[in-house]
């Protein structure tokens, strides 16, 4: 904590936290269900985006195929469903069937490095793509699978439009957004971003890297097929573009766009992405152009979200102080600047 | 103890270490010197498991090190600093530290323990009471000094509870007052921890100066060993290597 920091204020910053558990509040205020079904997308792209991040931005691995699970729980969400089984029972078969697709799938593509690995992935996700577009009579073929989610209910509430789904995507979101949040704050997280900064370091610490990565994989796995499973409530079915690789490319550049550094700094990037496809539709009709000269502008000029901006600007805020009394107080070491009261908080991952 | 018995590696028809067998016992402090391409890097990686020895054993208080990959021969007790600091640039030196401490990362332990855990910043501060680090022990390690960035890339590999520490040209690209802070540094660790300490080192001065004991490689081979009186006074080194710098010290 430092001098220009009110002590109060600051304390709240934890609290920060929970702020999602705000959006289950959310309906008391509005429950216009335009203004639902919008943050209903941006809560399920952000979750997918923020499951990719766990690989892009704590781990170092970008993969273009992260949608095949996505797409691979959406569609056995809508085959469970159609079968006849429960919303919960759907939900956990389709999410444990992806996990395991990412077990397979991550135990071949992890094995590879840099620019082979996003390629392997690119590919997978091509192959699951391709298989849903010919094996029609199970996926629907290019039509997808429509009609089951009308019979998602739960305790006896329909879950396939208006406030309840609103409610379900907003609890699940942010289950899976703490369970997150726990896990890159974890010894395992620390792990994560450890290979992320040097690998070959890592391993000479006694870290099994293989191991590490995989456990990445599949776990991002598990989030995206989370999202997965809401974007087939939020859509109401499964449709091959799920799979594509744009549905992959729109989770890397919403994290592109929000950053990569601090947690929620995809969900950001969602936002305004949404915000940018629906300003773009309706002014100018030209939304690659637009989107296209973004991305061009944030790789080649910002290079960081503007979440990552704002947390490097507090960072440096904070460490201000703590420069000038290093420089006042005769400090051993000019370096020691950035020196913050409290090493605990600085490890924690924003 | 640290034994290499007639450890041979070549790449290709370029015989780098030749038939090299050494002991080093526990607790010891030694140097290995030589001129550039006389295979010391090597012989370091080939004890990480960075290489594995086409013929011979490595053995670490009787225990084979050779043909585990680094990770493995890290979990048995060796730890080593590089020649270019090996660092994680997000981490700063303290969570560095937490971070090499930890020895459960993944399964349950690993998910459910929050980081930094309290046996890491146990180790962590003493690490950097050990090393002297406590003015940039939270700064960014980007923003180090070279000299404590060095001394970070040491207090990383303490951290992961060695046996034996490998030091790889540890005053390389530094200043002279900043070298024999190292080099006090150094000796005030190997002192404290009681380490088996293997460091690599080009300034004759350091090396005569810390070392209980010299080796000497050239063209991959042994040249000489023992003391660093003997060493310098073998006229195979003097041809060899030291030249110069041995009529200057006599």
């Amino acid at each position: 904590m430092n001098n220009d920091t009110p002590p109060g204020l600051a304390r709240l910053l934890p609290l920060l936290h929970f702020a999602p558990l705000l959006l289950l509040a959310l309906p008391w205020f509005t429950q216009a269900g335009g203004t639902l079904d919008r943050i209903s997308f941006v809560l399920v792209y952000g979750l997918f985006a923020m499951s990719l991040n766990l690989l892009v931005g704590y781990t170092g691995l970008v993969s273009f195929g992260h949608a095949m699970f996505f797409a691979f729980s959406a569609y056995g969400f809508c085959l469970l469903l159609g079968a006849g089984w429960g919303v919960v029972p759907a939900m956990l078969g389709a999410v444990g069937a992806s996990t395991l697709l990412a077990c397979v799938i991550g135990a071949v593509c992890v094995r590879l490095h840099e620019t082979y690995f996003s390629f392997i992935t690119l590919a997978m996700a091509m192959l699951l793509y391709n298989m849903i577009e010919i094996w029609a009579p199970v996926t629907g073929g290019d039509q997808g699978l429509t009609g089951m989610v009308r019979q998602a209910t739960l305790f006896g509430t329909n879950l396939s439009a208006g406030l309840p789904r609103y409610e379900f995507i907003a609890a699940v979101f942010c289950a899976s957004a703490f369970a997150m949040y726990a896990l890159v704050s974890s010894s395992f997280g620390a792990t994560l971003r450890m290979v992320r900064d040097n690998e070959p370091r890592s391993a000479y610490l006694g870290v099994n890297v293989y191991a590490t990565k995989l456990a990445a994989f599949i776990l991002a796995g598990l989030f995206a097929a989370v999202a997965g499973v809401l974007a087939t409530l939020l859509v109401s079915g499964a449709y091959p573009t799920m799979a594509f690789w744009s549905t992959s490319g729109d989770a890397i550049f919403a994290i592109l766009l929000g950053g990569s550094r601090v947690f929620y700094g995809p969900l950001a990037g969602a936002l305004l992405l949404r915000l940018l496809v629906d300003g773009t539709t309706r002014y100018t009709g030209n939304t690659s152009l637009v989107l296209g000269a973004l991305i061009l502008a944030i790789v080649l000029v910002v290079r960081k979200g503007p979440v990552d901006w704002l947390n490097e600007w507090w960072q440096a805020r904070k460490a201000r102080p703590a420069r000038r009394t290093a420089n006042t107080g005769n400090a051993v070491n000019t370096s020691a600047a950035a020196v913050t009261a409290d090493p605990a908080a600085e490890a924690r991952p924003c | 103890m640290l034994s290499l018995r007639h450890v041979s590696k070549s790449f290709g028809g370029n015989h780098v270490i030749q038939d090299v067998s050494l002991e080093f016992a526990t607790g010891s402090l030694s140097a290995v010197i030589g001129p550039n391409g006389a295979g010391k890097t090597t012989l370091f990686n080939l004890i990480c498991g960075t290489l594995h020895p086409d013929r011979g054993e490595i053995l670490l208080d009787g225990a084979p090190l050779h043909g585990l990959p680094p990770r493995q021969v890290a979990r048995r007790g060796l730890a080593r600093a590089f020649q270019v600091a090996s660092l994680f640039p997000s981490f700063t030196p303290w969570q560095s530290f937490c971070a090499a401490a930890v020895p459960e990362r993944l399964g349950v332990a690993g998910l459910l323990s929050g980081f930094p855990r309290q046996q890491g910043r146990q180790r962590a501060d003493e690490v950097i009471a050990l090393l002297g680090l406590d003015a940039v022990a939270h700064t960014p390690v980007e923003q180090l000094s070279h000299g404590d960035q060095k001394m970070v890339d040491i207090g990383i590999a303490l951290c992961a509870h060695p046996r034996v520490l490998l030091l790889d040209e540890p005053t390389a690209g530094m200043g002279p007052e900043e070298r024999w802070h190292m080099v006090e540094t150094v000796r005030r660790l190997w002192q404290a921890t009681g380490l088996t300490v293997l460091f690599i080192e080009h300034d004759m001065d350091i090396v005569f100066s810390v070392a209980e004991d010299v080796t000497v490689l050239s063209y991959g081979a042994i040249l000489a060993r023992g003391t660093p009186q003997a060493v310098r006074a073998d006229p195979g080194v003097i041809r060899a290597y030291l030249g110069s710098y041995a009529k200057e010290a006599a």
